[in-house]
This record gives C-alpha cells, sequence and structure tokens, in this order.
C-alpha cells in the first residue's frame, strides 16, 4: 500500500501511482500484479482509496447526463443528427425534443446548421449517443458565438461550484452556456466584452494545470476592460456621431432579443 | 550512394570510437519536443536523433472514412510514415514506396499493444509522421516521436513506447546507428519496448548475429530504450510546468534554452 505521487501532479502514460488495493479510476489502469499506473498525461489525484488522471487533453466521450452545445448537420425524417464534436455524431429524435402534436417536416424547429443545447440520454459502445432537450435551458441557441476549448479543461472553465464562469459572466455582463463536449456559447454585451470572454476562455484552456488561475483571468479581464474605457474615452472625442448613433440601435436590437427568452 | 559519398576506411577507429566520435554504447544527442510542434493537430511531437528530424501529429480519435474500415469493437490506427523529397542527399521520389508502407506497418504494430484502442469503437486515430532529415535510425525515431504525440494528444495509452536500433559494424556492437553505420555495417536490430514490464512491441533484424551477439544487442538495446524512456518523460513533463504569472514568452525562451543545451551536435 504506497501512492507514488504528489497530489495534482503532472504524470505520463505507463508512471506507477499506486500499488495495493487503491482504486482505479478515469485516466488510470490495474495491472496483474494491483498496480496502478497513469493511462495520460494529467494531474493524479486521490481521493478516499481512488486514484485518478485529469486529463490535459483529450476529445469529447460522451457520457450520460452531459449537457452538450451540438450544431445540426441533417435532418433525417424525425430525426436530427447533430455534431457534438469528438468521434461520434449524435442523433435527436423530434419525441424528445418537441411537445407533441409536432409538424412532419421537422426542418420548421431546427434545421441544419442550427446551434442547440441538448443533454445526451443514452450511449453506449454500440450505439452512438442519443441526445434529448427535455430539460430546464435546453432549447436553440440564437445568435451568439462559439468558443472551442479542450473537453479536458470544461471542468476548469465552469470552476469550483460556477466560480470561474459565473465571475467572467458577471465581470464582461455577457450569456454564457457551457457543453461538457468543450463548446462555449457565448451572447450579449458587446464585441469587446466578447473578445475579452474569448480571451479569457482560451487562458483558462492553455493554464488550466496552473494556480490560482481564477484570479489571475480576474486580473486580465479587468485590465484589458481598463484598456477599453481608456480608448473609449479617446474615440468619443474623434468619431463622429452618427457612427455611435447606429451602433446604440444595434444594441438595442440585441437586448430585446435577450428579454424575450 | 549519393555523389561526393565515400565508404568509409572505418567505422571504428583504433581508439574504439566511432565516425561521430561516440563510444559503442552512446546515443547519439536527442532533442525531444511535446505539443504545439503542429498546432492544429491533436497532438503532435519532433525529435531530432543525430541529424535525423522528424515530425508526427495525431489526429483523433475521430470518425473513421471510409466507413468500411471501422472495427466494431476497437478504434483503427492508421499511420501514415512519409519521407519528405529533401529528406535524403538524393531526391527522394514523391511517390509512396513500399519502404514507407512497410514502416508505416511496422510503426502500427510497435505502437498498438500500449494504446487502449478499444475505448473508441468505429474511430480512428491517424498518426502522420514526416520525415524531415534521415540519417539512419527514422522507424525507431518515428516510434518515439509518435508515442509522445499520441501522449500529448490524450490518447489513453499503457505506456511511452521508446524505440531504438542496436547494430553491428566491425564485430563490435553499436547502439543507435547512423547512416553511414547503418549502410556499411555488418547489420542492424532496431527494436522497441514498453519499458515497465519490457515487453518487446517491435524487433527486426538485418545482418546476421550469432546468437550471444543477438541477446547481447537486445540488451544493449533494452537498456538504451529506458534511458530514452526517461528523456521522453522529461520532455512531456517540460511542456507543461510552467509557473503561474509567466508570461507566455517567457515560457517560450526557457524552452528554447533547454533544448539548445540538448542538443550540441559532435560534442564528446
Amino acid at each position: 500500500m504506497a501512492t507514488f505521487f504528489e497530489n495534482r501532479e503532472i504524470v505520463v502514460p505507463g508512471q506507477l501511482l499506486a500499488e495495493g488495493r487503491y482504486r482505479s479510476s478515469f485516466g488510470t489502469y490495474v495491472s496483474a500484479d494491483d498496480e496502478v499506473f497513469s493511462a495520460l498525461v494529467g494531474l493524479a489525484e486521490l481521493r478516499g482509496n481512488t486514484v485518478r488522471v485529469v486529463p490535459l487533453h483529450g476529445v469529447y466521450i460522451p457520457r450520460e447526463g452531459d449537457r452538450v452545445i451540438g450544431t445540426i448537420t441533417f435532418v433525417a425524417g424525425n430525426n436530427w443528427k447533430v455534431d457534438i464534436g469528438g468521434p461520434y455524431g449524435a442523433s435527436l429524435h423530434a419525441n424528445n425534443a418537441l411537445r407533441k402534436p409536432y409538424d412532419d417536416d421537422i426542418s420548421k424547429y431546427y434545421d441544419v446548421g442550427d446551434v442547440i443545447a441538448a443533454e445526451v440520454a443514452t450511449y453506449d459502445r454500440t450505439t452512438g449517443p442519443y441526445l434529448s432537450m427535455k430539460g430546464r435551458g435546453l432549447r436553440k441557441l440564437k445568435g451568439g458565438t462559439i468558443v472551442e476549448v479542450s473537453p479536458a479543461k470544461i471542468p476548469r472553465v465552469i470552476g469550483r461550484k460556477g466560480s470561474m464562469i459565473n465571475m467572467i459572466k458577471d465581470k464582461l455582463d455577457i450569456q454564457a452556456m457551457v457543453g461538457q463536449n468543450g463548446r462555449i456559447w457565448i451572447r450579449g454585451g458587446d464585441l469587446d466584452s466578447l473578445q475579452i470572454a474569448k480571451k479569457a476562455f482560451k487562458m483558462v484552456a492553455e493554464q488550466s494545470h496552473t494556480k490560482n488561475l481564477t484570479d489571475r483571468v480576474a486580473q486580465m479581464i479587468d485590465e484589458e476592460l481598463a484598456k477599453l474605457h481608456e480608448n473609449d474615452e479617446n474615440e468619443e472625442t474623434e468619431e463622429t456621431s452618427a457612427l455611435e448613433d447606429g451602433e446604440e440601435v444595434e444594441d438595442e436590437e440585441e437586448m430585446e432579443e435577450v428579454n424575450e427568452e | 550512394m549519393s555523389p561526393g559519398e565515400e565508404k568509409p576506411d572505418y567505422l571504428i577507429n583504433p581508439e574504439g570510437l566511432r565516425l561521430d566520435g561516440r563510444r559503442p554504447d552512446e546515443m547519439r544527442p536527442l532533442e525531444l519536443k511535446v505539443g504545439d510542434v503542429i498546432r492544429n493537430a491533436d497532438g503532435s511531437a519532433s525529435i531530432k536523433q543525430g541529424n535525423t528530424y522528424i515530425v508526427a501529429a495525431i489526429y483523433g480519435p475521430r470518425e473513421l472514412h471510409p466507413r468500411h474500415l471501422a472495427l466494431p469493437d476497437r478504434a483503427y490506427l492508421r499511420c501514415n510514415y512519409r519521407m519528405t523529397t529533401f529528406s535524403v542527399p538524393d531526391r527522394k521520389r514523391p511517390a509512396p514506396s513500399r519502404r514507407e508502407r512497410e514502416i508505416s506497418m511496422v510503426i502500427r504494430n510497435a505502437l498498438e499493444p500500449a494504446l487502449f484502442l478499444e475505448e473508441f469503437p468505429e474511430a480512428v486515430i491517424d498518426v502522420y509522421i514526416y520525415v524531415l532529415q534521415a540519417d539512419g535510425g527514422t522507424r525507431c525515431a518515428s516510434i518515439n516521436a509518435a508515442s509522445l504525440a499520441l501522449a500529448d494528444a490524450g490518447v489513453p495509452m499503457r505506456s511511452l513506447v521508446p524505440s531504438i536500433a542496436v547494430g553491428k559494424a566491425d564485430g563490435t556492437l553499436l547502439v543507435d546507428l547512423g547512416d553511414m553505420e547503418d549502410k556499411y555495417g555488418g547489420g542492424d536490430v532496431p527494436m522497441a519496448i514498453i519499458p515497465h514490464t519490457e515487453s518487446i512491441t517491435l524487433l527486426q533484424q538485418d545482418g546476421s548475429f550469432t546468437r550471444e551477439e543477438l541477446l547481447e544487442a537486445m540488451r544493449m538495446g533494452i537498456n538504451a530504450c529506458k534511458v530514452l524512456h526517461e528523456r521522453q518523460k522529461d520532455a512531456i513533463k517540460r511542456a507543461y510546468v510552467r509557473e503561474p504569472g509567466d508570461d507566455d514568452d517567457e515560457y517560450e525562451d526557457d524552452l528554447e534554452d533547454d533544448l539548445g543545451e540538448a542538443a550540441i551536435p559532435g560534442e564528446d
């Protein structure tokens, strides 16, 4: 009975993590002699007597109950085919998405190219993932933009009890929805805050294995916002007022759409 | 043989040193880089082993096209080893050669036992290996680089796979053959292992060896693989260790300094 790593140490595939009666969890495997090895490059963690490795990279592997953000790629009878990233395409049956009775032509509701938030209803290795859209907040995502990060980084993007994502949302005054498949949908605010949000998510993804990340991301956002305000003050004196009017109108439209939902 | 290249009078000089001054059991200077070699790939790595320079890129696990190749119980590992036209002194013809197809297969067979392919049924993991400069030992160097790139892509695997060739010249066993030793020596034994179980995933032989020589060559090879394995582990860890608050630029500089030291050609 011994472990051979410090908590949250970076380990590599084939590295001996523990021997004796330890339980092997995600990212690890056990040899015939009860030795636990790492199967991934990641951060090793011991919880109780369970050893696991939090990956630093990897594709999205669906799990039941995951909330994902996908793009409709095909409308087939009463099914939609949905790209959710990773090696497997998903399907969404109209019965799991719409209230009955629904029209025969389901492309009325969601069509190719639409972005949806859905939940993985069932998945095993023999059948592809099946999605469901019955649930709170599961809907078509109108407008906005999508930032893609590695699915392995999503826990860090959310943070402990949502600390990271809520901080970014509050500071920049935007809406955001995070899918377990590594896609983050953001909308609202102005273009500049969306740009800063993108930068913030990329920063989280790149430095997910370092400490005090939330504080540093917050600091980065503050600095960027400060820069923006400086620029605004300069621009206000230089730009013509006609352009500003145009921008304001656009902003109002955007607000209305948000309020509808 | 390329123009201007001549068969050397001896491969081992009277002091027992090799053409580039190495001792028989000494490896060529090694330089490994993990991640950010090919930015668009899911995982990538590069290796400089002496004058051999190879990059490897991993895509996937992803959906397999054409679909009929899909395996119902595991992922399909598709290895693609290619030599660039400028990798050798004579221009290499760009068409895929018999040799390239064979080495692709050899690499796939060497890597497959180390991977948990059964976690991704019906999918494919694409391994692209490009030889930018060939100077002997490309198949072994390719396996070294590919296993690092696979780890970088987050593909679950039992172990990294270090690989090296042991050969023979003028009656002496030599570790990590260079191009000249390969061409004019008496044979070579490329091998790849899974270090902690000492399982052998690749063992080939070219030339003739006595039973004792072969056993000794394998022993030397396994030792060299273990040294290589430590370097592989270091390379991965170095790619991720980054102090909080460090600027990206500073980090890049640190990395380059590290690599520069490891790769002084012709040292000793």
